[in-house]
C-alpha cells in the first residue's frame, strides 16, 4: 500500500541542535500512528515539518507517493495533511461554517469579484458535519464553542478541504473525560474511512487504547517503530528514556514507577539527594476554607468548605467545570469568589489578592503556565526569585548575581536543565518552563502550596521528578499541600483527595493507595457518597 | 533505584546543558549586537556631519544640541517607562505643555498674560508637579482600575489638557519667566546647560532603577506578561498606575525645561508643535517595544541623541523651510528601517 505521509531521511538542525536525525516515517492509510517522545525529542519539530510550517534539512516529504507541495503553498498542503494543534487555531469571532471554509469559502461567480455565496457555505459545513455524525450548528459563533467543540470544527475543516491525513497535536491536553471518550470514537470512525492519522500524545495509556502502530522519537532519532500489538508499555518507556547500554553501565531499565499509576501511596523521603530531613519540621497553619461560593464562565461553586492540616497534602479533583480548578484558584488569591473566605493560621487572606495570599504563605503554580506561570523575555533565575523580590533586595535594590544565588538551589534539585539562569525562560523547552513555575512557587517558602495540574504537558521523566520534588520538599518544610488535578497519575502524593461534582464536595478518599476506578467513578458523580 | 534514577536524570541534564550552552553563545551575541544596533548609525551620522559643516563638531554646537533634545529626553523617558509596563500615552504631550502652562500663568503677572496671582515660582514648581502627578493619576485610574483602552483613553485627554492650556490663557503666551522656574532650561555650568545634566541624571538613575531596583524589574515583568507577574505576587495595579503618574511627571519636568529655554509657554507648547511623534519614534528606534516587557535606557537615549542630531544638521544646512518636516519623516522612516535591519525583530516591534 501506498502510504498516505513518507517522510524520509529527515534532518533539520536549529544553530547548533541537532532537532532531528533522519527520520523515517510511514503513515498507512487506516491505521493511527502514536508518535511518542519525552520533551525535547522532537515531536513539534517533525508536526512542523510534516504541517509543511518549516523546511527540512534534509530528506523529502511525499504524500501518496508525490513529492509534497511546496512550502509556501498552504492551500495545496492543507489538502494534503491537516494538523489539529494543542492550542485551538479557529478564529473566535467567525461561525463554524466560515472557520470550515476559511480562505476558501465557495464563491458566486468566478474571479476577484466572485462574492462569498453564505447559503452554500453553510449548507456545505452542515452535509459534512451530518456525514460524520458531529452535532454543532453550522452558525454559532466559534468564540461560544467547548475546547471539544472547537477540535470537532477543526477536524471537520480538514475533512472539508478533502484531507485524508490528521496530524492530531496532544488532542485530548484540555478535554475532560467524556470528551476524551467522543474524540476516540470520530478518530476511530475517520479510521475506519481510511484515514491516516498521527496520533501525539504524553499518555501512553491513550496511544495503547487508539492507535495500531506506534513510533517513539527520542533525541531526534526514531528509536522504535511497531504496530501496537508487538510492543508493551516497558517497551515504550525503555525506547523513550534510552536503553540500559546506551545510558551508561550503571543504569538498570527505568523504574517500573515510570509505566502506569502508581499504587504504591506516598513517595518516601530521598536521603539520597544530598539533603537531610530535619528532624521536627515546624508546625505549618492549617488552612480553613468556610462557605466558598462563585460563578464563573462554565463553573459554579456552591458553599464548598474544607479544611488542611498544617503540612498535610490534600488532593482536588474533578471533571472540567466541577469547580476543583477554581477552588484551588481562590485559596491561591488568583480569583476572587463571590461569598465565602480563606482562613490560614485563622487570618483572613483578603480575597482575590495574589500578593496578600503570598505574604500570608501561599505558593501558587499556576494551572496555564504559558499564560501565568512565567514571563518569557525574563531569565530562569529572576523567573524563579520573582516572589522574593522583597525579601532578597536591599533598599530595593537586587542585582542579577544575588538573583542565581538564590535561584541555584532550587535549579539544581529540580534539575532544570539551561544555558545559565540569566537565560530567557522563552528558549527553554515546556517541560523546563514547568520547572521555573515551580520553583518560583517553592522560592517563597511557602506555608501552603497551591499546585493546579502541575504535572501537564511534561514528559514521564519530569513528571515523576516534580511530583516527588513536591511530595519531598512538603514532607522537609512541612508545608501543606492542595493538589488539583485532573491527572489522577499526580494525586498519589496526596493523603486524602476531595472529588469535586458540580461545584459541590461530592466525597473523600482518605485512605491512599486511592482506587483508580473509583476516583474516576466518582468525579462522574457515581459511586457511594 | 532512584539514585539510579538521578544519575539518569543528571546525566542527561549535563548532555541537555552543554548543548544548550553553546547555542546560548550565539544568542548573546547577537544581543549584544540588537543593544549597539544605533551605534554605527550614529557614528555614521556624525561623520556625515562633520563633512557637511565645519562648524557641526564644536563645542558650542554640540551643547546647542544637548540642550534642544534634553526636554525631548526627559518625555521620552517616562514614554519608555510606560511602553515598557505594556501600555501607551499619548497625552504626554499636553501634559508637556499644560504643566508648565498652569504654572506660568499663576505666576507672571497679568502684563504677561498670568492670571494675576503671581505665585512664587518655587510654588509654581511645585505646581507643575502637581499637575504631572494628577493627569498621571487620571490616566493610571481609567486605563487601570477603569479598564479603558489606553489608547483612547490618552488620546481624549490629549485633547482636554489642550484644550485646557489654551483655554486659560486665552491663546496668549505668558512671557517673563521668573528665575528659579526658567533656571533648570536656561542656566548653564560652565558651558554645559544645566537641562542636560539633569536630562543625562534622569536617564542613568531611570536605567540603574529598571536595572536593579526590584519595582524597575517588577516593570519588566508586567510588561512582559501581566498575568505571570500577578500570579508571582507582584502588585500589577499598583505599580501600573505609578508608571503612569511617573510618566507624567517627566512629562512635566521636560515641559518646565523646554518652557525655561524659550523663557515662555507658547499656547502651541507640545500638542500644538505635535512632539508626541518625535517621543514615540525615538523610543522605537531606541529598540522599546510597543509591545511591552523589551528595550532600556541606553536605547531610548540613542534614539533621543539620534534624532536631535538629525534636527541639528537639517538646521545647520539651512534645509529649505517647506520641506524640513518631510526630510524629518524621512529620516526617522529610514532610521526605523535600519535599527530593524540591524537589530533584528527586537528593535523595531
Amino acid at each position: 500500500m501506498i502510504p498516505a505521509v513518507s517522510a524520509a531521511g529527515i534532518h533539520k538542525r536549529f544553530g547548533s541542535t541537532h532537532a532531528l536525525r533522519g527520520v523515517e516515517l510511514n503513515l498507512l492509510p487506516g491505521r493511527c500512528l502514536g508518535l511518542v517522545g519525552r520533551n525535547g525529542a522532537g515531536k513539534s519539530t517533525l508536526v512542523s515539518i510534516l504541517s509543511g510550517i518549516v523546511p527540512p534539512d534534509a530528506g523529502a516529504v511525499r504524500f501518496d507517493g508525490q513529492p509534497a507541495p511546496s512550502l509556501g503553498d498552504v492551500a495545496a498542503w492543507r489538502a494534503r495533511i491537516a494538523t489539529v494543534f494543542q492550542h485551538s487555531m479557529v478564529v473566535p469571532g467567525l461561525t463554524v461554517a466560515e472557520n470550515v471554509f476559511l480562505g476558501r469559502q465557495p464563491r458566486r461567480g468566478p474571479g476577484p469579484l466572485g462574492l462569498v455565496d453564505w447559503r452554500r457555505m453553510r449548507a456545505q459545513a452542515r452535509t459534512i458535519m451530518a456525514d460524520w455524525g458531529f452535532d454543532v450548528a453550522a452558525d454559532t459563533p466559534c468564540g461560544s464553542l467547548t475546547v471539544e467543540q472547537r477540535q470537532v470544527v477543526e477536524i471537520t475543516r480538514a475533512l472539508a478541504a478533502g484531507t485524508r491525513c490528521l496530524l492530531l497535536d496532544e488532542p485530548t491536553a484540555a478535554l475532560e473525560r467524556g470528551g476524551v471518550r467522543r474524540l476516540f470514537d470520530r478518530v476511530r470512525q475517520l479510521r475506519e474511512a481510511g484515514v491516516a492519522i498521527l496520533y501525539i500524545s504524553h499518555h501512553l495509556e491513550e496511544v495503547f487504547e487508539i492507535c495500531t502502530d506506534v513510533a517513539v522519537l527520542r533525541d531526534g532519532e526514531l528509536v522504535l517503530a511497531a504496530p501496537m500489538t508487538e510492543v508493551g508499555k516497558e517497551d515504550l518507556v525503555t525506547a523513550m528514556v534510552g536503553s540500559p547500554e546506551r545510558a551508561g553501565p550503571a543504569a538498570p531499565a527505568p523504574p517500573p514507577a515510570l509505566l502506569a499509576f502508581l499504587p504504591g501511596g506516598p513517595i518516601p523521603p530521598d536521603p539520597l539527594r544530598g539533603e537531610t530531613t530535619p528532624p521536627n519540621p515546624p508546625e505549618a497553619p492549617d488552612l480553613v476554607v468556610n462557605e466558598v461560593t462563585a460563578a464563573t464562565a462554565g463553573t459554579l461553586l456552591s458553599g464548598v468548605s474544607l479544611t488542611v492540616r498544617g503540612g498535610e497534602p490534600v488532593g482536588l479533583t474533578g471533571l472540567r467545570g466541577s469547580g476543583a480548578t477554581t477552588l484551588a484558584r481562590i485559596v491561591a488569591g488568583a480569583a476572587a469568589p463571590d461569598a465565602g473566605e480563606v482562613r490560614l493560621d485563622d487570618r483572613l487572606i483578603r480575597p482575590g489578592d495574589r500578593a496578600a495570599a503570598l505574604r500570608a504563605g501561599i505558593g501558587y503554580i499556576p494551572e496555564d503556565r504559558q499564560a501565568e506561570g512565567f514571563v518569557p523575555l525574563l531569565g530562569a533565575a529572576e523567573n524563579i526569585t520573582m516572589t522574593i523580590t522583597e525579601r532578597i533586595s536591599r533598599a530595593g535594590l537586587v542585582g542579577p548575581k544575588r538573583r542565581e544565588q538564590r535561584a541555584a538551589p532550587l535549579a539544581r534539585r529540580l534539575s532544570l536543565v539551561s544555558a545559565g539562569l540569566g537565560q530567557p525562560v522563552r528558549e527553554l523547552s515546556g517541560g523546563n518552563q514547568q520547572k521555573v513555575t515551580v520553583a518560583r512557587a517553592l522560592a517563597s517558602d511557602p506555608a501552603l502550596i497551591v499546585a493546579i495540574t502541575p504535572t501537564r504537558g511534561v514528559d514521564v521523566a519530569s513528571k515523576e521528578l516534580l511530583l516527588a520534588e513536591l511530595d519531598r520538599i512538603t514532607r522537609q518544610t512541612g508545608a501543606s499541600l492542595l493538589l488539583a488535578s485532573d491527572e489522577l497519575d499526580d494525586l498519589v502524593i496526596c493523603d486524602r483527595v476531595l472529588v469535586l461534582v458540580r461545584g459541590e464536595i461530592f466525597t473523600e478518599f482518605t485512605k491512599p493507595p486511592f482506587d483508580r476506578e473509583a476516583l474516576i467513578a466518582a468525579t462522574e458523580g457515581l459511586g457511594v457518597r | 533505584m532512584s539514585e539510579i534514577k538521578d544519575n539518569l536524570a543528571a546525566l542527561t541534564a549535563d548532555v541537555e546543558s552543554a548543548l544548550t550552552r553553546r547555542r546560548s553563545r550565539s544568542a548573546a551575541a547577537i544581543s549584544w549586537l540588537r543593544e549597539a544596533a544605533l551605534l554605527p548609525v550614529l557614528v555614521v551620522l556624525i561623520v556625515v556631519g562633520a563633512v557637511l559643516n565645519s562648524h557641526f563638531l564644536t563645542v558650542s554646537n554640540l551643547t546647542g544640541i544637548g540642550q534642544q533634545i534634553s526636554a525631548l529626553g526627559v518625555v521620552v523617558v517616562g514614554e519608555s517607562l510606560i511602553l515598557l509596563i505594556g501600555g501607551m500615552d499619548l497625552s504626554l504631550e499636553a501634559t508637556y505643555g499644560l504643566a508648565p502652562m498652569v504654572a506660568a500663568w499663576l505666576i507672571v503677572p497679568a502684563a504677561s498674560f498670568g492670571a494675576g496671582t503671581m505665585l512664587n515660582p518655587y510654588l509654581g514648581i511645585l505646581i507643575l508637579l502637581a499637575v504631572g502627578v494628577a493627569v498621571g493619576f487620571a490616566n493610571g485610574l481609567l486605563i487601570v482600575k477603569g479598564r479603558l483602552n489606553g489608547f483612547i483613553v490618552t488620546l481624549g485627554m490629549t485633547i482636554l489638557l489642550a484644550g485646557i492650556q489654551d483655554g486659560i490663557v486665552k491663546g496668549q503666551s505668558p512671557f517673563g519667566l521668573p528665575g528659579p522656574f526658567g533656571y533648570l532650561g536656561s542656566a548653564d555650568v560652565g558651558a554645559i546647560p544645566v537641562s542636560l545634566i539633569v536630562a543625562a541624571l534622569i536617564f542613568v538613575v531611570a536605567g540603574l532603577f529598571l536595572r536593579y531596583h526590584r519595582l524597575g524589574r517588577a516593570i519588566y515583568a508586567i510588561g512582559g506578561n501581566r498575568e505571570a507577574a500577578r500570579a508571582a505576587g507582584i502588585k500589577v495595579n499598583r505599580v501600573r498606575i505609578g508608571v503612569y503618574v511617573a510618566g507624567s511627571v517627566l512629562a512635566a519636568i521636560g515641559g518646565l525645561m523646554e518652557a525655561g529655554r524659550v523663557s515662555s509657554v507658547a499656547s502651541t507648547q507640545g500638542y500644538g508643535e505635535g512632539i508626541i511623534f518625535a517621543v514615540f519614534a525615538a523610543a522605537v528606534i531606541g529598540g522599546v517595544s510597543l509591545q511591552g516587557g523589551r528595550g532600556n535606557m541606553v536605547g531610548a537615549a540613542s534614539g533621543v541623541i539620534l534624532l536631535g542630531v538629525v534636527q541639528n544638521i537639517l538646521d545647520l544646512e539651512n534645509a529649505p523651510n517647506y520641506w524640513i518636516d518631510a526630510i524629518d519623516g524621512a529620516v526617522i522612516l529610514v532610521a526605523l528601517i535600519l535599527a530593524r535591519v540591524i537589530g533584528g525583530e527586537a528593535s523595531a516591534e
